[in-house]
């Protein structure tokens, strides 16, 4: 019998770097494997960002130096955080993809360090996998429609047979890069994350709604003549105030209330579009824009008029973070799934449905 | 779901008297769907109600509730006069978010489809003794009622096997015994398709929109019923018989698969 199954309890650390912020996890999983009753426990998750100066984004080199220099650090203080030893860790799970190669590699030869040197398992996870186990896990949302939405993806996904299926995504940019992009344009601090910035200047936004173009194409949508559009406006705005939809002036405050009602209705809409199709009234909001208590605020209002509910964690497991890697990370690896040294490799492309969920009915 | 009947109020349209109480038939993604009946009570129609969402700003709500209603309209009209099979619109108020339709007997083609499957066995391993043939015909008659839409110029959205019916064909149509068990298994897919739910809908004759307007229905198709996802080359080959420009949409197609999958995947 695989002496695995016999554990009762197992533990991993997760690395996680795929964009500019640097995570490590250490992770407990306790009960049978594939039992209702296991549980999982967050022993430590340690995050540090990489923060460019407004109007700046964050660029792959810096990135990749950043997540350098701190990995060691941030390990350490993973383990202390969580009082454990070496001894006591199964297996080291890293992020594989999708991200910006240069951070992403940085991460994989850290965690292949680490693999070598402590003489333990690697195991490679999907990032979007992660966000989705790790929101599963917090909430206990059992079978939700899964809104994915961050810096680099959105994605309306649900499981089905094994995988989790992308039942619409953006067409051309990711949410999370057009609200960065806008912060850029309008010089908005990226102090703690841009998005957070645009959500704060929103509420003092709402006297107008500009008109943006509302683009959504079943169960996907796009944002690139939105952010045009609202780059447009801004330009206006600058040069003489701007004009509304009544020839008033308006702010970047009223900007950003327009653009954040405007991207965030298209996603609830196929967000429930999707849940309509599966048959499904439970949402799980994952990645770094599932912060943003207004999305969480029309997601809730979506659901509740479905009779379903929403499901969104806080900062602490929407932004990247190294606990998810490890959970996804520790469900894989409790299946069988390794990945050997030689093909620990990284990729800045790998979807959501390419990975076997082996460990789901 | 009838439990959800008292769950909502219903337009006003609707409470006005008539010979036939309402039915809420579903939520569906936009709104809800009554059966009702139209002038007559012998006349069944489908009602499709759009009421405020109440999370979206209410002017940008009241915009596109009003311009979706309208242009749904519209295309089903438009469609309806071209022989495009699709319900034929009775009335409508698309200030107040409502449209009266012909009422489609029979049920979603995903539940036909997933009736079908579900009877086949588990884990995809194909038992050679079954016969394909009845969910052949059905992906044969979506490739053709999709290539009929295209024809006429219209791009549906939104297209998925919910957002087409399974209309059942007139008793005696059907071939062969009514009795014989083999037929009763085939009955889950048989019939007629007609598109529904034109909400997103628009008017184009370009390769690229046909071609996305497939691709759309592609990955509900393979997302939604995985195991048959093969099935649907069967589909793109009827559809590519419909009209002089089908051949050139679906060369377009790979192109847009190909876009697809390179789409860039940053976390
Ligand atoms: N004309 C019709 N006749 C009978 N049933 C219909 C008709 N139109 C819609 N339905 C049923 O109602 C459901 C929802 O309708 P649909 O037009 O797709 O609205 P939504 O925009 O809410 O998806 C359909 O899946 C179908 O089961
Ligand atoms: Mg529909």
């Amino acid at each position: 019998m695989d002496p695995l199954a016999k554990k009762k309890r197992r533990i991993a650390l997760g690395c996680e770097g795929s964009a500019n912020k640097l995570g490590i996890g250490i992770i407990l999983h306790e009960g049978a494997i594939g039992s209702p009753t296991a549980t999982a426990t967050v022993l430590s998750n340690i995050r540090h960002t990489f923060v460019s100066p407004p109007g700046t984004g964050f660029l792959p080199k810096d990135t990749a130096h950043h997540h350098r220099t701190l990995f060691a650090r941030l390990a350490k203080q993973a383990l202390a955080d969580a009082a454990l030893g070496i001894a006591d860790v199964d297996c080291i799970c890293y992020t594989r993809g999708p991200g910006m190669g240069a951070p992403l590699g940085a991460v994989a030869v850290a965690a292949r360090t680490l693999a070598l040197l402590w003489g333990r398992p690697l195991v490679g996870v999907n990032h979007c996998v992660g966000h989705i186990e790790m929101g599963r896990a917090i909430t206990g949302a059992d079978h939700p429609v899964v809104l994915y939405v961050s810096g680099g993806n959105s994605q309306v996904i649900a499981y089905a047979e094994q995988r989790y299926r992308i039942f619409g995504e953006t067409l051309d940019i990711a949410v999370g890069n057009c609200l960065d992009r806008f912060a850029r344009t309008l010089a908005i601090s990226n102090d703690p994350a841009p998005g957070y910035n645009i959500e704060q200047l929103a509420k003092r936004g709402g006297r107008v709604l500009l008109d943006l173009p509302y683009a959504v194409k079943g169960m996907d949508c796009s944002f690139s003549g939105i952010l045009t559009r609202a780059e447009e406006l801004a330009a206006q705005m600058k040069a003489n105030g701007g004009k509304g939809p009544d020839g008033e002036p308006f702010t970047p405050a009223d900007l950003c209330f327009s653009l954040q009602e405007t991207v965030f209705a298209m996603l609830v809409e196929i967000t429930e579009r999707a849940m309509a199709h599966v048959g499904s009234n439970q949402v799980l909001i994952v990645g770094g824009v599932g912060c943003n208590e207004r999305l969480q605020e029309m997601m809730g209002l979506m659901a509740a008029d479905r009779g379903g509910s929403v499901f969104a964690t806080d900062e602490r497991f929407c932004i990247d973070n190294g606990i998810m890697i490890a959970h996804a990370g520790l469900l894989a690896y409790e299946t069988g799934f390794r990945t050997p040294i030689e093909e620990s490799t990284c990729t800045q492309r790998f979807r959501t449905d390419e990975v076997l969920v082996k460990w789901r009915k | 779901m009838a439990a959800a009947e008292t769950q909502f109020p219903p337009p006003k349209v609707l409470t006005y008297p008539a010979a036939t109480p309402p039915m809420l038939i579903t939520q569906g993604a936009e709104g809800r769907l009554y059966k009702t009946t139209h002038l007559v009570p012998t006349r069944p129609c489908a009602l499709k109600y759009r009421p405020p969402k109440p999370y979206r700003h209410p002017i940008l709500d009241a915009r596109l509730t009003k311009a979706r209603l309208a242009s749904e309209a519209k295309v089903l009209e438009r469609c309806w006069r071209e022989g495009v099979p699709v319900p034929a619109v009775y009335a409508m108020d698309p200030a107040a978010g409502w449209m009266m339709m012909e009422w489609i007997e029979g049920i979603p083609v995903r539940a036909g489809i997933n009736a079908w499957l579900g009877e086949r066995p588990e884990d995809g391993t194909e038992a050679p003794v079954v016969d394909d043939t009845p969910l052949v015909d059905l992906m044969k008659g979506i490739g053709t009622a999709v290539g009929a839409l295209h024809r006429t110029g219209v791009v549906h959205g939104d297209l998925t096997t919910s957002n087409m019916m399974l209309r059942p064909r007139e008793a005696g149509q059907a071939n062969g015994d009514v009795g014989d068990e083999k037929n009763a298994k085939g009955k889950a897919v048989e019939g007629d398709v007609v598109l529904i739910d034109f909400g997103l809908a628009t008017q184009s004759m370009s390769d690229e929109d046909r071609a996305v307007d497939l691709y759309v229905l592609e990955r509900a198709f393979a997302s939604t019923h995985p195991r048959a996802e093969r099935l649907f080359t069967i589909l793109l080959d009827s559809y590519g018989k419909t009209f002089k420009k089908a051949p050139s949409v679906l060369a377009k197609l790979e192109d847009v698969r190909m876009r697809g999958r390179k789409r860039s995947m940053l976390g």
